[in-house]
């Protein structure tokens, strides 16, 4: 072995993949308040008693979860225009992550509200709230506690997936690296150094979701 | 799209198949040291697999698949794509495998390690003959789940340069210009792939759901 590693280029370029790191997290917030959009629209249209609507949120869950996200980013990215929309890398990619994060979140999201019994609901209407009220105080609050875990840590894998968007080069940690290491040519250290900050980024959202948790679910259960 | 074309995205389907079935076959055996190390109650050991697992978990998949790309090259080995990208993939399978028979060997009751303790079977013959076949059962559904997962990531190949199914679609779409038909081919023989396998698991759960009630 007569290679040295050098990591130069890394440390010049690090105010660089530190604004990157901003990138990320952008895409990543976005794409979570657009998955958690699409997960409780999804879930409101899954239980219409409208039947094909349902068909229609049960086919788009499958499909989203059954084929790689690569692909589906890619599909998004060459079909958004054909739409008339013309977007730059950045927001296309929030969309991608939104949809796909939302298929994810309709499903975890769906088992929170199934984990609600059904009396309290009646219950509910029977003290005359409107069908609204009833989801939102009776059934939301508890059911987020519910999904909680679930929820924080599909957020964490969405933050990671952000690096895929390199592949249409949003502006993204994994992208400004690829930039960083095409110039410089030390790609080892130069992706060492990235994963790194991937780990920290995941870490810290982890303790952070968990300090939320104990702050607003930490009430008894019953 | 013509004929030719649709076969140049079997050839590329067969190298996603082939690195899936590759990547959980390695690891699955890696997984199952990981998994073992991870429950043996040396302090040592257990502190290091968490680590090891936490590291997979907490970077993603692309990063990992370029590190040991190019981490390979820099100790020497000479490997092709597909080999350091089988590599990658081996390594991460096994600490998600690691982590979810992991789980599973803890959810078998106490009881059953105590009596074969008590019957004066060894480790080996404990883990092999008493935990690990009712271990292997409780972890089924979410071992199909993670092979779906595992078959979705071999997509990320494409990235780094190996001319599996989602970069077959690459290419094809810059020859013939019709993005949408091409990854829409592409898209549908991922799920074909995948499909199956997760209603075989949600299968499972619920078998498992209404055994256990």
């Amino acid at each position: 072995m007569n290679y040295t590693l050098d990591f130069t280029p890394v440390i010049e370029g690090l105010p660089n993949l530190l604004w990157a790191c901003l990138g990320t997290f952008t895409l990543a917030i976005c794409g979570m308040l657009l998955a958690i959009a699409i997960g409780i629209g999804g879930v409101i249209l899954r239980q219409s008693p409208f039947k094909p609507l349902r068909w229609l949120v049960i086919g788009f869950v499958e499909l989203i979860r059954n084929t790689p996200f690569l692909v589906q980013i890619f599909f998004i990215y060459f079909a958004l225009p054909l739409a008339g929309i013309r977007l730059d890398p950045t927001p296309t990619a929030i969309i991608a992550l939104g949809i796909n994060g939302g298929a994810y979140a309709i499903e975890i999201i769906r088992g929170g509200v199934q984990s609600i019994s059904k009396g309290q609901r009646e219950a509910g209407l029977a003290l005359g709230l409107h069908e609204a009220q009833v989801f939102r105080l009776i059934i939301l609050k508890p059911a987020l506690r519910a999904i909680y875990p679930s929820l924080t840590s599909q957020f964490i894998l969405l933050t990671l997936t952000t690096s895929i968007a390199s592949a249409i080069s949003a502006y993204e940690l994994t992208s400004v690296s690829q930039r960083i290491e095409s110039d410089s040519f030390r790609s080892f250290e130069v992706y060492f150094t990235v994963t790194a900050f991937y780990f920290v980024i995941s870490w810290v959202m982890m303790r952070v979701f968990a300090l939320f948790s104990s702050r607003y679910f930490s009430y008894p259960v019953r | 799209m013509e004929r030719e074309e649709l076969l140049f995205l079997l050839a590329g389907l067969k190298w996603t198949v082939a690195l899936s079935v590759v990547a959980f076959i390695c690891g699955s055996i890696a997984g199952l040291i990981v998994a073992l190390a991870r429950t043996s109650g040396i302090l040592i050991v257990e502190r290091l697999t968490a680590g090891y697992i936490a590291v997979f978990q907490g970077t993603p998949l692309l990063m990992q698949l370029f590190v040991v790309y190019y981490g390979l090259a820099l100790i020497g080995i000479q490997m092709d794509a597909w080999a350091a990208v089988s590599v990658g993939l081996t390594l991460h399978a096994s600490a998600f495998l690691g982590e979810i028979w992991r789980g599973s060997i803890e959810a078998v009751p106490r009881g059953q390690t105590e009596a074969a303790k008590a019957l004066s079977l060894g480790y080996v013959s404990r883990m092999k003959d008493v935990v690990l076949p009712q271990a292997i059962r409780i972890s089924l559904p979410a071992t199909i789940g993670f092979l779906v997962q595992l078959i979705k990531g071999t997509s990320l190949a494409s990235i780094v340069g190996f001319t599996e199914l989602t970069r077959a679609g690459n290419i094809i779409s810059n020859q013939i210009f019709q993005p949408l038909t091409v990854f829409g081919v592409v898209g549908a023989l991922y799920f074909l792939m995948c499909c199956p396998l997760t209603i075989y698991g949600a299968h499972l759960e619920r078998k498992f759901l209404t055994a256990s009630r």
